[in-house]
C-alpha cells in the first residue's frame, strides 16, 4: 500500500543553502568542475561537428590570445575597453537601476569626441584639443545617462526601456553625422590618428590600459569605501531603508547615473580618441551589453570584473583564432563561448542550492 | 469511541539552510473537529501546515489522509486529497468579483460557466452562513470579506480539511465571532478545521483539541475542555512563565513630544490618520494598542518624517534647552540636524530598519555614516559599536562581518534596537519590537525599553499583545481607524476595556 504511493515522492528536491556554511575551497572546487565540464562538453561537440582533436583546438584558442606579443596587446586592449564600460554600468546596477544603455552612452561620447577632432583639430593646439575631447566625451556620456535617471527619479519612468531607446537615438545620430559630414558620401570617416590621444612607451594601447587600471581602482574604492558608494548600496538593497535613514533617493539616482555616464564617456574617448580615431555606428560593437554580463558575473566587484572581462575577451579572441586556424564557421566559436558561459553561470546554482535525492525510507524496505 | 482520522502527520522535519523549522512533528486531526495549532511566533506552525497544503515538501516524515500514506508535492496534490489552506496573505485578483476569483484556476471539464459557479457559491454561503455578495469586486471588499472569499474558494474545490493561518489577526472581535460561527457549522458538517493561532482565548472558545508546537517541535495535544490559559502557556513556553515585567514609577516626567490633530491619507486617498493627538512624556512608556492596520505604522512614520501629513502638528521639546521644534514635513535628516534625538525601531526590520545583505558593522553606520569629514566612510566607530552590541546584548552571530540576514529574528532585533539606543535618544519609538521573538529575546527587549525609560527617554511602544502592553506601559493609547479612541492608565486598565476601545468607532461609524 505504502509502496504504491512511494513513486510519487519527487526524485529530488532543492534546498537552499546557508551561505555561511560554504568554504572558500568548496566554491573554487565547484567553479573548477564547471569549467572542466564545459571544456569536456565543448570538446565532444567540436569532435562530433568538425572531427578535429579538441586538445589541438584548445591549443589554437590559447595561442590566439597569448601567441604573439601583438595578440597579447590586442587582448589587453580588449579587456581594457570592455572593463571600462563594465565599470561604468556597475554603480547603476548596484543601485538596481537597470541601465542597458551603455552602448548608446559610449557611442554618443565617441561622437562628441570625433566631432571635436574633426572641427577643432586644425584650430586648437594638440594639448588643448585633448582637453576638449575629454570634456566633450564625458559630458555627452553624462547627458545620455542622466536623462533616463531624471525621468526615473521624478516621474518613475521605466529606466530599462528608456536607456534602451536612447541607444537607437545615439546610433541614428552617428549615422546622420556620417551622412552629412563625410564629404565623399561613402559614409566612412577616414581615421584621424594625428588628433588622437598620445602614444606612450611606443605601444598604441598602453595608455588605454593604464587609464582603465587606474579607473578600476578608483571605482573599487568609490563603491567600497566612500559615503556615496554606501548610499548606492543602500538604495539598491532597500529603498525603504534609504527613506528611513533620510537618503534622498532621487539625488542618489541622478548622481550615480552622472558618474556612470561619465565613465561611459571615458570609454567612448578611449575607443575613438585612443584607438579607432574614427567612428561608425558599430564602433561600440555590443560592448555596452557584454559589459552588463561582465558586471553581473563579477558580482559588481571591480576586482572580480577584471577576471570576468578577461574571460569574455579570451573566449572571443580564442574562438576567432579557432575559426581561422581550422577554417570552420565562426558559429562554432559562438557555440563554444555560449557553452562555457552557461556552465560558469550555471554552477552558481549549486553554490546557492543543494539538491537532495530521494531517500529510500526504511519502513518501506 | 475511536473516530477515524482525517489527517495524520508522522515525524515531519523541515529545515531551511541551518534553521530547523520543524523537527519530528506529529499531528492528528479527526473528522468533524476543530483543532487549534498553538505556538509562539516562529514555532513552526505555518511551516508544518504549508507542508500539508503542498507549499513545502518535508525533508523527512510522512503524511496520511484517511489512513493512507500520501505524497503532497504541490497545492494541486493537496486539493486532490481535499485539503485547502487559507493563508494569512490573501491571494485574490483585485479586479475580479468574488465568483470570478472562486472560478479561477479550477480545472473543470467542459465549458466555463460563471452562472454555475455563482449558483454553487450561493449554495455554499447559505449552507455555512457566510455573508457575501458574489458579484462584488475584491478591490471593493473589506479584509473580512476577502477572507470569506478565500474560504469559499477552498470549499468550492471540495476541501474537507480546512487550514486557516491566523485568520483573526486582521479581524475585529465581531468579525471574529462571525467567522467562528461559520467554522462551527463546518464542524457540524463533518469537516476538519485546523486553525493556526497564538491567541489563547480563541483556542479556548473555539477548538475541540489543541496541538502545541514549541521551537519547531511537537509538544503534545490536549483536549480543550481539560486545558486552561495557564496550562497552555506552560506547554507553549516549556516552563511556567508569568508575565512579570518590572515597571518602575515614571519620575521627572516632562512633555517631550506633543502631537496635535494629525491627518493623513494613503496612496489610494483613503484616510489613515484621522486627527490623532497625544503627548509623550519623558521617563514613561506610552503604549499604542489597536487592531493591526489601524494607523500605527503611519503614525510612527509621520513622526519620524517618513509619511506625509495633510494636517496637524508635531512639536518636539528639547530636554536641554526647552526649545520647541516643529517636526512636521521635515525629512529624517532635517530632524537630526535640528538636534532632535529621535530613534525609531520600525516594524519591518530587514526591509526598513536594517539592510539584510549588509554586515552588522555596515548596518551600524546606517544612521551615522555621514558623520566625519571627507568623502570616505569611517568604519572604526561602527565596528566598535557592533562589537559592543554583540557583547552587551549577547547577539548570537559568527562575527561582526556576518550579513544580518543570516541572524535569527531575535538577534536581528537586538542589532536594530541596540543601534537605535546607542544613538542616546530622547524619544524612542518601537513598532512591534517583540514580534516573532522568543520569550528570552522578548524580555531582553522589554528590559532595554524599561532601561531607556529610567534614563528619562520618552518611549512609544506599539504592541499587539494586550497583556504585555498592560504589564509594560505607563499609559496605553488605543487607536482605531486612525483615531484615538482612548488613553488609559496601564496600571489600572482592564483588558475588556481596552478591547472595547479597539473597536469603539467601528460601532459608532458603521
Amino acid at each position: 500500500m505504502a509502496s504504491s504511493e512511494k513513486k510519487h515522492t519527487p526524485l529530488l528536491h532543492i534546498v537552499k543553502r546557508d551561505p555561511g556554511t560554504l568554504t572558500w575551497g568548496y566554491k573554487l572546487l565547484v567553479r573548477g568542475i564547471a569549467i572542466l565540464a564545459a571544456l569536456v562538453v565543448c570538446g565532444v561537440l567540436i569532435t562530433l561537428l568538425t572531427g578535429e582533436n579538441p586538445v589541438v583546438v584548445y591549443g589554437s584558442m590559447i595561442s590566439g590570445v597569448f601567441g604573439t606579443s601583438r595578440r597579447v596587446w590586442n587582448m589587453l586592449q580588449g579587456v581594457a575597453i570592455l572593463l571600462c564600460v563594465s565599470l561604468a554600468v556597475t554603480p547603476a546596477f548596484k543601485m538596481k537601476f537597470w541601465n542597458i544603455g551603455a552602448e548608446g552612452q559610449v557611442l554618443i561620447s565617441g561622437l562628441a569626441c570625433v566631432a571635436a577632432m574633426m572641427f577643432l583639430g586644425d584650430v586648437l593646439p594638440l594639448g588643448l584639443l585633448i582637453v576638449v575631447m575629454v570634456a566633450a566625451s564625458v559630458l555627452a556620456g553624462m547627458i545620455w545617462a542622466v536623462l533616463p535617471a531624471i525621468f526615473k527619479a521624478y516621474w518613475n519612468t521605466n529606466e530599462t526601456l528608456f536607456t534602451l531607446m536612447m541607444n537607437y537615438v545615439a546610433t541614428q545620430l552617428v549615422a546622420y553625422f556620417l551622412k552629412v559630414f563625410v564629404k565623399n558620401g561613402s559614409g566612412v570617416l577616414t581615421p584621424m590618428p594625428e588628433f588622437g590621444l598620445p602614444v606612450i612607451g611606443g605601444q598604441a594601447y598602453l595608455l588605454n590600459v593604464l587609464i582603465v587600471l587606474v579607473l578600476t581602482i578608483l571605482v573599487y574604492v568609490y563603491l567600497k569605501f566612500s559615503k556615496q558608494g554606501y548610499e548606492i548600496t543602500i538604495v539598491g538593497e532597500s529603498e525603504n531603508t534609504a527613506r528611513y535613514i533620510g537618503i534622498n533617493v532621487k539625488k542618489v539616482v541622478i548622481r550615480t547615473m552622472l558618474i556612470s555616464g561619465a565613465v561611459c564617456g571615458l570609454a567612448g574617448l578611449l575607443l575613438v580618441g585612443g584607438t579607432n580615431h574614427t567612428i561608425s555606428t558599430t564602433t561600440v560593437g555590443g560592448r555596452g551589453f557584454t559589459a552588463i554580463m561582465v558586471s553581473w558575473l563579477g558580482k559588481f566587484d571591480p576586482l572580480y570584473m577584471v577576471l570576468t572581462s578577461f574571460l569574455i575577451i579570451f573566449l572571443e579572441m580564442g574562438s576567432q583564432q579557432v575559426s581561422t586556424d581550422f577554417r570552420i564557421s565562426s558559429s562554432i566559436s559562438s557555440i563554444v563561448t555560449g557553452i562555457i558561459l552557461l556552465f560558469i553561470i550555471g554552477c552558481e546554482f549549486f553554490l546557492q542550492y543543494r539538491v537532495v535525492f530521494r531517500k529510500n525510507r526504511k519502513e518501506n524496505v | 469511541m475511536e473516530r477515524p482520522l482525517a489527517l495524520e502527520c508522522r515525524g515531519i522535519t523541515k529545515t531551511f539552510g541551518s534553521v530547523v523549522a520543524n523537527k519530528n512533528c506529529d499531528l492528528q486531526v479527526y473528522h468533524g473537529e476543530i483543532l487549534a495549532i498553538l505556538g509562539e511566533n516562529g514555532s513552526g506552525k505555518t511551516t508544518l501546515m504549508n507542508m500539508v497544503a503542498g507549499i513545502y515538501f518535508p525533508d523527512e516524515g510522512q503524511i496520511y489522509v484517511d489512513g493512507k500514506e500520501v505524497t503532497i508535492a504541490s497545492p494541486k496534490d493537496a486539493f486532490s486529497y481535499r485539503i485547502g489552506m487559507i493563508h494569512q496573505h490573501f491571494k485574490l485578483v483585485d479586479v475580479f468579483t468574488a465568483c470570478e476569483n472562486v472560478a479561477l484556476g479550477v480545472e473543470d471539464k467542459g465549458r466555463y460557466r460563471l452562472a454555475d459557479v455563482r449558483r454553487k457559491v450561493i449554495e455554499i454561503t447559505q449552507r455555512y452562513g457566510f455573508v457575501i455578495d458574489p458579484d462584488k469586486r475584491v478591490a471593493d471588499m473589506s479584509v473580512s470579506e476577502k477572507q470569506t472569499v478565500e474560504i469559499i474558494k477552498v470549499l468550492y474545490r471540495g476541501a474537507d480539511i480546512l487550514i486557516l493561518d491566523e485568520p483573526t489577526a486582521v479581524l475585529t472581535p465581531q468579525e471574529t465571532e462571525k467567522l467562528f460561527n461559520v467554522l462551527r457549522r463546518m464542524r457540524e458538517d463533518n469537516k476538519s478545521v485546523i486553525i493556526i493561532t497564538h491567541k489563547l482565548h480563541e483556542v479556548l472558545s473555539l477548538s475541540d483539541r489543541v496541538a502545541v508546537l514549541r521551537r519547531g517541535e511537537y509538544v503534545g495535544t490536549v483536549q480543550t475542555a481539560e486545558a486552561d490559559e495557564n496550562s497552555l502557556t506552560e506547554m507553549m513556553m516549556g516552563v511556567k512563565v508569568e508575565l512579570n515585567i518590572h515597571r518602575s514609577e515614571p519620575k521627572d516626567t516632562k512633555e517631550r513630544l506633543v502631537v496635535k490633530n494629525l491627518h493623513s491619507v494613503n496612496d489610494e486617498g483613503k484616510p489613515v490618520l484621522n486627527g490623532v493627538s497625544f503627548t509623550a512624556y519623558s521617563g514613561e512608556i506610552l503604549g499604542i494598542a489597536g487592531i493591526a492596520g489601524s494607523g500605527q505604522r503611519e503614525l510612527l512614520e509621520s513622526i519620524a518624517g517618513l509619511y506625509h501629513l495633510t494636517e496637524g502638528e508635531i512639536t518636539y521639546i528639547d530636554p536641554k534647552t526647552d526649545a520647541h521644534e516643529n517636526l512636521r514635513d521635515k525629512t529624517p535628516i532635517e530632524i537630526r540636524d535640528l538636534g532632535v534625538r529621535l530613534s525609531f525601531v520600525p516594524e519591518d526590520r530587514l526591509g526598513m530598519g536594517l539592510v539584510g545583505n549588509m554586515d552588522i558593522v555596515d548596518n551600524m553606520m546606517l544612521r551615522s555614516y555621514q558623520k566625519g569629514r571627507g568623502m570616505f566612510l569611517h568604519r572604526r566607530e561602527p565596528r566598535d559599536l557592533a562589537q559592543h552590541i554583540i557583547e552587551d546584548l549577547q547577539v548570537v552571530t559568527p562575527g561582526a562581518s556576518t550579513p544580518v540576514r543570516q541572524l535569527s529574528g531575535g538577534n536581528v532585533q537586538k542589532v536594530l534596537v541596540g543601534r537605535e539606543i546607542a544613538a542616546a535618544p530622547s524619544v524612542l519609538m518601537a513598532a512591534y519590537p517583540v514580534r516573532g521573538l522568543d520569550v528570552n529575546a522578548s524580555y531582553t527587549i522589554y528590559n532595554l525599553l524599561n532601561h531607556q525609560k529610567e534614563q528619562g527617554v520618552a518611549v512609544i511602544f506599539v504592541g499587539e499583545d494586550l497583556d504585555v502592553l498592560m504589564e509594560l506601559c505607563d499609559r496605553i493609547m488605543v487607536i482605531n481607524s486612525g483615531m484615538v479612541t482612548g488613553i488609559v492608565d496601564g496600571r489600572t486598565a482592564r483588558k475588556d476595556e481596552i478591547g472595547l476601545l479597539m473597536t469603539k468607532s467601528n460601532k459608532e461609524g458603521e
